[in-house]
């Protein structure tokens, strides 16, 4: 572990380095700087609060009470404006995400092709309304305004997979082989 | 030596064009000497997606519905033994002669490409691609040959208005930005498509990433400016992913930096991610994102031309805008604006989709019918559905009838139906779609992106949506629809930014051309599109019911009825309408009616 943080504000050792890989095409892409660097190398620019508060979220996933007070300390922007910030921002979340986070598309095209079946169908087989977590911490259920996948409507994100062309019956599928993956890595933890 | 290319959008991505990439990389690694792989950017036909091409000396084909397996198939066949697959699988290519054959070669015939030139053709992550389908040619002609007001003028005189919705002239709009004096100017490029339905930025930017910038830069050098900036959502990771490749790439090579091939002009430009907020897309909601405070309007004037980001005189324009800039300083003003209509010149991009059979993207010259769009493009209404109307402008926009199918797209007949431009996403809709619940839909969305800066937008647009759900309930009452009307004007008169004054277009064009729909409604308490759930019945379809007991057993009301292995019926009486016999038939023999 590397503290390139010489002077936090009281709390010496929360953060970490991390690296963030991205997979596939865009592994040669220039890597993120993480929020441990961003918070260092900050030098009073206007204009960073947003790119501070998305690595904390990409680093946490979601703007825990600690980074904020963080923030402010090393910006000197008041906590109460960070917070104005953050609320203002459908990306930014205060609390935690559940392990797999389903994004149903709610957009034009795809609430023309039938999405809000699937939302109630996502609602009754996760047990959660929209915007909230499972009690078990399995899923995270949001809507989106467009996934951009517009031809394949209606659409839904299962953390960075696609899935396309849904009937209440495909999602039901889909969400019960979420369920048995984690269940067997849970079983073979187990044994 | 053959050339394999996947389609790597987000398009394809999302259809599977991964495993197809991965497949072909064993493949074609063992015969190194044979062919090379590449990717592409989206080429428009997302209906068809995940799409791999195959160049050789005998021309170009591209085959649709690719899959791991099929991959293999034309791997071996088309790249190993020459032979092309010939069946419904070839959707277009382009022989030596430069005919063109395939299923869905006339989706491509029937465009003019000028924005989406490279898209689907270059690899957007290779710079010398890029060049060699002469990329930053129009830079260099504008660094070395042009001065300032010379290029200007040329944007002036091709007659480009800003692809982002509003129509404003281009030149004219660079002119204003470069009169104003000071020590520190920006070119900003609004990436923040936020439009639900529209996703040809987004296309551009994954495709075509070296255009913009080179459009940027030729801004930079006109107006002065040499810092700009890319204001990109945060929902759209691999354009981001290409932008930043891009500008890296650039500055190796020196079209981004200091004295740039040594014409002394100086520019650079970062990337600022959005974080999702749909006001942002108003330029001046936008700067302030920039600036690291919440997105909100700012009252103009100042207008941004005069004092923008950070307070300095500030060029915006948008991703299309940018991308056409290139082409325009190559081949001269007078060439884009013998394209398109007197009053808007050049090609326009469009996102087809809704119930179109194909969904994608099509650039096709300003003043195009909406017809041609939906039918010889877009391949008509899916499942034989009748066409009813399309969306056009997103939020901001509004349904034009299919009575106006004859109405050319441009910036002067599309407004003139209550409708907008817009970024071009277009949504097809079909007998079976509800226009007063689509209205809700739209108010929906823009109730809740409203920032709350001015009350009739805060306010106004809830109270909007509050009727609007009324109705779509069957709790309408007569005097809704003047209420609604009413509002409508004072939000477009009251409110600030372009959000508030557009967002109940969706609700006037409704009212407008299907006031019929809103009365049935509210007097009858019947959906004629059957959309609407409180104001339809329920009903299974005896065919298709197999009777898996799944709904009876699902039903809170014990309204469901039928023994196992026989068909189920609803009691109307009982029934509460939830839904939740639909969502759990596995069948889908539940419909609404």
């Amino acid at each position: 572990m590397i503290n390139v943080l010489s002077t936090p504000p009281g709390r010496g050792r929360f953060l970490r380095v991390k690296v963030v890989r991205v997979k596939g095409v865009m592994e040669t892409a220039a890597k993120k700087e993480s929020f441990n660097y961003r918070l260092w190398k900050y030098d009073g620019a206007p204009g960073e609060l947003i790119p501070l508060l998305q690595s904390a979220q990409e680093h946490f996933g979601y703007i825990p009470r600690r980074a904020i007070t963080y923030i402010s300390g090393v910006t000197t922007i008041p906590e109460s404006d960070v917070y104005g910030v953050i609320t203002f921002y459908s990306q930014f979340r205060l609390q935690p995400m559940g392990k797999f986070v389903v994004r149903a598309c709610a957009g034009t095209a795809c609430h023309v092709s039938g999405a809000k079946a699937i939302i109630d169908t996502l609602e009754d087989e996760l047990g959660v309304e929209v915007g909230d977590t499972s009690e078990d911490g399995m899923f995270t259920f949001l809507t989106v305004a467009c996934i951009g996948c517009c031809s394949l409507a209606p659409v839904m994100m299962i953390n960075n997979d696609t899935h396309g062309r849904l009937t209440p019956a495909s999602v039901r599928k889909i969400i019960k082989k979420y369920r048995r993956k984690t269940d067997n890595e849970n079983n073979a933890g187990v044994s | 030596m053959k050339k394999i290319i996947v389609g790597m959008g987000t398009c394809g991505l999302s259809a599977g064009a991964q495993p197809v990439f991965d497949r072909l990389k064993n493949l074609s690694d063992s015969y190194p000497d044979r062919c090379e792989l590449s990717i592409t950017g989206c080429i428009g036909m997302c209906f068809r997606e995940p799409l791999v091409e195959i160049r050789d000396e005998k021309g170009r084909t591209i085959y649709g519905d690719v899959s791991a397996e099929s991959a293999e198939e034309i791997f071996n066949e088309h790249v190993l033994n020459g032979r092309r697959i010939e069946d419904e699988r070839v959707i277009y290519g382009v022989d030596t002669e430069g005919d063109t054959f395939g299923s869905e070669a006339y989706f491509l015939n029937l465009q003019e490409r000028i924005v989406l030139r490279n898209c689907g053709t270059i690899n957007p992550e290779s710079i010398s691609d890029y060049e060699e389908a002469g990329g930053y040619g129009g830079l260099k002609k504008a660094l070395t040959d042009m001065s300032s007001e010379e290029i200007i003028q040329t944007m002036k005189d091709s007659g480009l208005r800003g692809r982002g919705g509003a129509g404003f002239p281009t030149g004219l709009k660079w002119s204003f930005a470069a009169s104003n004096q000071g020590d520190t100017k920006y070119v900003v490029c609004n990436a923040d498509e936020g439009d639900p339905g529209a996703f040809m930025d987004r296309s551009v930017l994954e495709g075509d990433p070296h255009a913009v910038l080179e459009g940027m830069i030729i801004c930079g050098k006109a107006i002065g400016a040499s810092f700009g900036y890319i204001y990109c959502r945060a929902e759209y990771p691999l354009a981001i992913a290409r932008l930043e490749k891009a500008i890296a790439a650039a500055r190796d090579k020196g079209y981004l930096g200091e004295n740039i091939m040594g014409s002394g002009v100086n520019f650079d430009l970062k990337i600022k991610q959005g974080a999702g907020a749909f006001v942002c897309g108003e330029e001046t909601a936008l700067f302030a994102s920039i600036e690291g405070e919440r997105g909100m309007p700012r009252i103009r004037p100042p207008f941004p031309a005069e004092k923008g980001l950070w307070q300095k005189p500030t060029n915006n324009n948008n991703v299309e805008t940018f991308a056409n800039v290139p082409w325009i300083i190559s081949n001269g003003a007078s060439a884009y604006s013998s394209i398109g209509t007197e009053k808007s010149p050049g090609t326009k991009v469009f996102a087809l989709a809704g119930k179109v059979v194909n969904g994608g993207l099509a650039e096709v010259p300003m003043g195009t019918t909406i017809e041609h769009l939906v039918f010889d493009i877009g391949g008509g209404i899916k499942n034989n559905g009748v066409f009813k109307a399309v969306q056009m402008g997103g939020p901001s926009g509004g349904c034009i009838p299919s009575s106006l199918k004859h109405t050319p797209v441009d910036f002067e007949s599309i407004p003139a139906t209550g409708a907008i431009m817009g970024s071009g996403g277009m949504v097809v809709m079909d007998q079976g779609t509800c226009m007063v619940e689509i209205a809700r839909f739209f108010l929906n969305f823009t109730q809740s992106e409203s920032c709350g800066k001015c009350t009739f937008c805060r306010i106004g647009t809830l109270r909007m949506l509050e009727i609007l759900e009324r109705i779509t309930k069957g709790e309408g009452t007569p005097g809704d629809i003047p209420k609604l009307e009413k509002l409508s004007i004072q939000i477009k008169e009251a409110s600030l930014c372009g959000l508030g004054q557009t967002a109940p277009n969706p609700v006037q064009t409704t009212l407008r051309y299907y006031l019929d729909e809103y009365k049935e409604h509210i007097e009858n308490k019947k959906c004629p599109a059957g959309e609407c759930e409180a104001l339809v019945e329920f009903y299974i379809i005896p065919d298709k019911c197999v009777g898996c007991t799944l709904c009876a057993r699902n039903c809170p009301v014990d309204a469901i009825t039928g023994k196992a292995r026989e068909v189920h019926t609803i009691d109307q009486d009982k029934c509460v309408k939830c839904g939740k016999c639909i969502t759990s038939c596995n069948f889908n023999a539940v419909v609404k009616r």
